[in-house]
């Protein structure tokens, strides 16, 4: 292989390798060349997202670290913080279901341990093709497994997360996890290389072997068919490993033994120890024949770049290094000081004392930045061209609702989140199946909520607005469990940033999610960046994912979606300006994926939201739900299946309800910045005086066995949970279907 | 009264118990893996989580831990032991208890709520509970389906040996089994998690009885 095809084969570009060239003032030897491949990978190196990234806002009063360390931490009270952030495991999922599912969860929670942070929770947010395809069925089914395979035997409870299924998801499924960690505010470590020269670098962890070898360049290209056989690359996690790597890191920074943490992911030793050293602005010098190994017969390069899970690098002072390496033992892990921090600001590889590969540090830290080309994709003004007056009308609105229950993108997740255990460590307030899963902090009244919440199919038809309303809706969830929003964590989901119509999605997106946080007021504190997720039959939809998390001082007092009572007033909070463009009734009725999305009313979605989220923190309302995904009649039927009881709409309310609107854009059309709560009739004067000049409808009483819409709708609750407690794992015929 | 909580490497569900056996009124006590001795505790749960990482068989290497030894004489001298979801596989390892703990019928995990009747009230662990209450606990596993000989089940039922029994049955186990004791009725295991409702910040104490029964139980000694 001659050079060009060297470094090509290793995704470096005709322009990166210039520039290598000019860095080092030499040509790289080959394990020089690995480590700017994977520095350099969009994985490691954001070279096509950085200065879109800038376009967050990422300060707070409550933000304690922001981008630009393993995780974010936003400030609770009493002391306490949360550390956490959301990370994909997308190409290796596609090839290796369950592995890569697996080691994206335990690659996220080890972000969160060098923070010093306990995990307390985790998340995920998913999407495969449609449940039609058996190759589909399978990523699913495994992707779930490997999810509670690994989060189930650590010992943190998977709390909430999302799925939906679509054919722009077909062969390449996404799979992002976010983990949230526990911490004492004045505890936070940071990942640098303080401290300096004459301090050990000490690996601990499981031995390391050839998994995983160019991991990051692969999760940074297209999937094609040759991306089976690059399977090798996909990581195999050890959860046991995990535990013990959770309570060793943990242990070794309450007795103050280390100067700084850092997690192993992509680009393994190499690519930590980089970061460490560019962030400390330092050196590092390692020795590869100490680090200890799996396999025989490992080359130096091998062993500096793979991704073998489950180990963390720390800086170490000499004298407490015997001490690190006992408490290592203590938990059956593996442990060797494999280098020392320098003043030379080089990566430098050594292998039995001959230097291999030596690089500025802070030139692997420093990858490329590209400003690509926008252009705004063609299909947009086709998409857009849409009459909802021109699709029939069903005459049966009993059958189209129970229809739409039972959609894979519409029915209870019970199937899944029942796979993960949501209540190991004993602090789970909400179990998965609300709007937000609500934990408390021990020994305290505080506690706080978490959601993901992703929009594919708006951010297809606009890309602005559904970057906005991805980030609103997280809003809004929190919201309606009682927590004050704080701050978010990304995983941007794309296509390739090299097509034009590509960055543009991204471009566009990244912009209405930055307006969003701005109005909102929550900044983004950690993140990621998946691009090329592209097949053969093209790019998956533009999707961001956003994980939030918001804060209660009284976590008791806390809302979820189920009817409590009979005889609650049931009451409409918000805008009511359903529209069927882009909605979830268009595409599972109708088999439609078109219109243009109502843009979402920020400042409104931020009053609106405020005030839900008041009224459950002053106790008024217990019972609340965003009204989002299949529009209010789906909004009305989860409250009453989740809470066994029915609903009976008032008769007067139906025709303002409907006011010139047709009975499905009604009942199942979808705006954002609305949501249903209940109250009994002893709160109803609080709630009036608590409402001020918000809009709002009371719309029925909570009762009976029965969602009541007269003229429009009635079925029986159990007729409602029999269609939307559907188990995704079975067999089943194919999704969808028109009407007629 | 002092309470030991057994801790291997991959225990996950041990700082739980701890929290309900502080929770009780007791004195939680951590019992390392790796150190053979029982710390003068009264009694002692071995909490859920996958031990040893449960490679092999749930149970199958955390038997041979050097806190078994102790373990298993304080069990045969009468000392009230309780095993929990991983903890109970530990126990029949350990044959502290009959029987064994298979793959959930259903082929995957499950974690939910359960509605599960108290059949037995006899034992230091259920004492505090009417017999034939219903109480609502959370399980989470993998391999919870219990499994025993004809002629094993035969025996636990006729000799009352049944502490708890689904009435959703989650797994598969025979005669809806949830929980057994041994012959002499200190060494119980369940399925469920009591640890995991015995807070009512939680919305539920339903489990709290369990940790409070053992420590009725030794008052009623002294």
């Amino acid at each position: 292989m001659n050079i060009q095809e060297t470094y090509t084969s290793l995704g470096l570009s005709d322009f990166e390798y210039d520039r290598i060239l000019e860095l080092m003032g030499r040509p790289p030897n080959y394990l020089e060349l690995s480590l700017f491949s994977v520095m350099w990978s969009e994985h490691c190196g954001y070279k096509n997202s950085r200065p879109l990234l800038r376009r967050f806002p990422n300060t707070g009063p409550r933000v304690l670290q922001g981008p630009g360390e393993n995780a974010g931490v936003i400030e609770v009270g009493e002391g306490w913080a949360l550390a956490f952030k959301m990370e994909s495991h997308n190409h290796p999922s596609a090839v290796e279901p369950y592995e890569g599912a697996a080691t994206g969860v335990g690659g996220i929670i080890r972000d969160v341990i060098a923070m010093g942070a306990r995990p307390v929770a985790l998340l995920n947010a998913l999407r495969f093709g449609p449940l039609d395809d058996e190759r589909n069925r399978y990523l699913f089914r495994e992707v779930v497994r490997g999810i509670g395979g690994y989060g189930n035997a650590i010992g943190v409870p998977t709390v909430g997360g999302e799925v939906e299924f679509s054919p722009a998801y077909s062969g390449n499924p996404l799979v992002n996890a976010m983990c949230v960690g526990l911490i004492r505010a004045d505890e936070v470590v940071r990942a640098k290389a303080e401290a300096g020269e004459g301090n050990l670098v000490v690996l601990f962890g499981a031995k390391t072997g050839r998994d995983g070898i160019h991991g990051a360049t692969f999760a940074s290209d297209e999937l094609t068919e040759e991306s089976e056989a690059k399977r090798s690359n996909v990581q195999v996690g050890d959860p046991f490993a995990g535990k013990m790597l959770i309570e060793c890191s943990l242990r070794l920074l309450e007795r103050n033994l280390l100067v700084a943490l850092q997690d192993l992911g992509a680009a393994g030793i190499a690519s930590s120890a980089s970061e460490m050293a560019a962030r400390g602005g330092v050196g590092i010098e390692l020795d590869a024949e100490k680090v200890p190994l799996r396999e025989e017969g490992m080359e130096a390069w091998e062993v500096v770049i793979s991704e073998s899970q489950e180990r963390m690098l720390a800086v170490v002072e000499p004298e407490k290094a015997d001490e690190v390496l006992k408490v290592c033992e203590r938990y059956e892990l593996d442990a060797a000081v494999v280098g020392r921090v320098t003043s030379h600001g080089e990566l430098r590889v050594f292998d039995n004392g001959e230097p291999i590969g030596s690089v500025p540090a802070e030139a692997l830290a420093d990858a490329p930045v590209y400003e690509r080309e926008v252009r705004r994709p063609a299909y947009l003004d086709g998409a857009h061209r849409f009459d909802p007056d021109a699709l029939p009308e069903p005459d049966d609105y009993n059958e189209v609702l129970l229809r739409m229950l039972a959609h894979p993108n519409l029915c209870s997740r019970a199937s899944v989140y029942e796979q993960y255990d949501s209540e190991v460590g004993s602090d789970t307030v909400v179990r998965p199946g609300a709007d937000a899963a609500v934990l408390r902090i021990k020994g305290t009244k505080l506690g706080f909520a978490v959601t993901a919440d992703v929009s594919g199919r708006h951010c297809y038809l606009d890309p602005r607005g559904g970057g906005a309303a991805a980030v609103a809706e997280a809003y809004r969830n929190l919201s309606c469990v009682g927590a004050e929003p704080v701050a978010l964590t990304d995983c941007l989901n794309f296509g390739s940033p090299e097509k034009p119509d590509g960055y543009y999605g991204l471009s566009e997106c990244v912009d209405g999610m930055a307006e969003a946080c701005e109005v909102l007021g929550t900044p983004v504190v950690s993140g990621n960046v998946s691009l090329f997720n592209e097949t053969e039959r093209g790019a998956i939809y533009p999707t961001p994912a956003v994980g939030m998390v918001g804060v209660f001082e009284d976590v008791s007092r806390h809302a979820t979606p189920g009817f409590k009572r009979e005889g609650d007033m049931v009451v409409h909070l918000g805008d009511y300006r359903p529209t069927l463009a882009g909605s979830d009734y268009l595409e599972i009725v109708h088999g439609k994926v078109a219109g243009k999305p109502e843009q979402p009313r920020l400042p409104r979605e931020k009053e609106y939201a405020d005030l839900v989220k008041s009224l459950v923190a002053e106790g008024i309302v217990d019972t609340a739900h965003d009204v989002s995904g299949g529009g209010l009649a789906v909004a009305l039927a989860e409250m009453s299946i989740t809470g066994g009881i029915g609903m009976t709409f008032d008769r007067v309310e139906v025709e303002p309800m409907l006011s010139g609107r047709r009975g499905d854009q009604a009942l199942f059309g979808e705006c954002g910045g609305h949501f249903v709560v209940a109250v009994p009739e002893e709160r109803w004067d609080a709630l009036q005086e608590a409402l001020g000049g918000v809009p709002y409808d009371q719309i029925g009483r909570t009762g009976g066995d029965r969602l009541d819409v007269p003229g429009l709708l009635d079925v029986a609750v159990d007729d409602l949970r029999a269609a939307h407690e559907r188990d995704l794992f079975e067999q089943h015929a194919p999704e969808g279907g028109h009407l007629g | 009264m002092r309470i030991g909580v057994t801790v291997f490497p991959g225990s996950n569900c041990d700082r739980d118990a701890l929290h309900a056996v502080e929770r009780a009124g007791a004195t939680p006590v951590e019992l390392w893996h790796a150190e053979a001795e029982l710390k003068a505790v009264d009694a002692v749960v071995v909490p859920g989580g996958f031990s040893y990482g449960d490679y092999l068989r749930p149970g199958a290497i955390a038997r041979f831990a050097k806190v078994m030894g102790p373990l298993e004489e304080f069990a045969k001298g009468g000392g009230p032991v309780l095993g929990v979801c991983n903890g109970f596989q530990v126990l029949l390892e350990a044959h502290l208890l009959p029987g064994a703990l298979l793959r959930n019928t259903g082929m995957r995990f499950v974690s939910r709520r359960v509605r599960t009747r108290i059949e037995k009230t006899d034992t230091p662990w259920t004492a505090l509970y009417g017999e034939g209450e219903t109480i609502t606990l959370p399980v989470a596993h993998n391999e919870g389906n219990y499994y025993a000989d004809e002629g094993t089940i035969r025996e636990l039922e006729e000799e009352g040996r049944v502490v708890l029994r689904y009435l959703e049955n989650p797994n598969g186990s025979a005669n809806d089994i949830a929980g057994i004791c041994n012959e002499a009725r200190n060494v119980v295991g369940l399925m469920p998690h009591p640890e995991r409702v015995s807070d009512p910040a939680l919305g539920s104490e339903e489990g709290l009885r369990v940790f409070r029964s053992v420590l009725a139980a030794a008052g009623a000694k002294v």
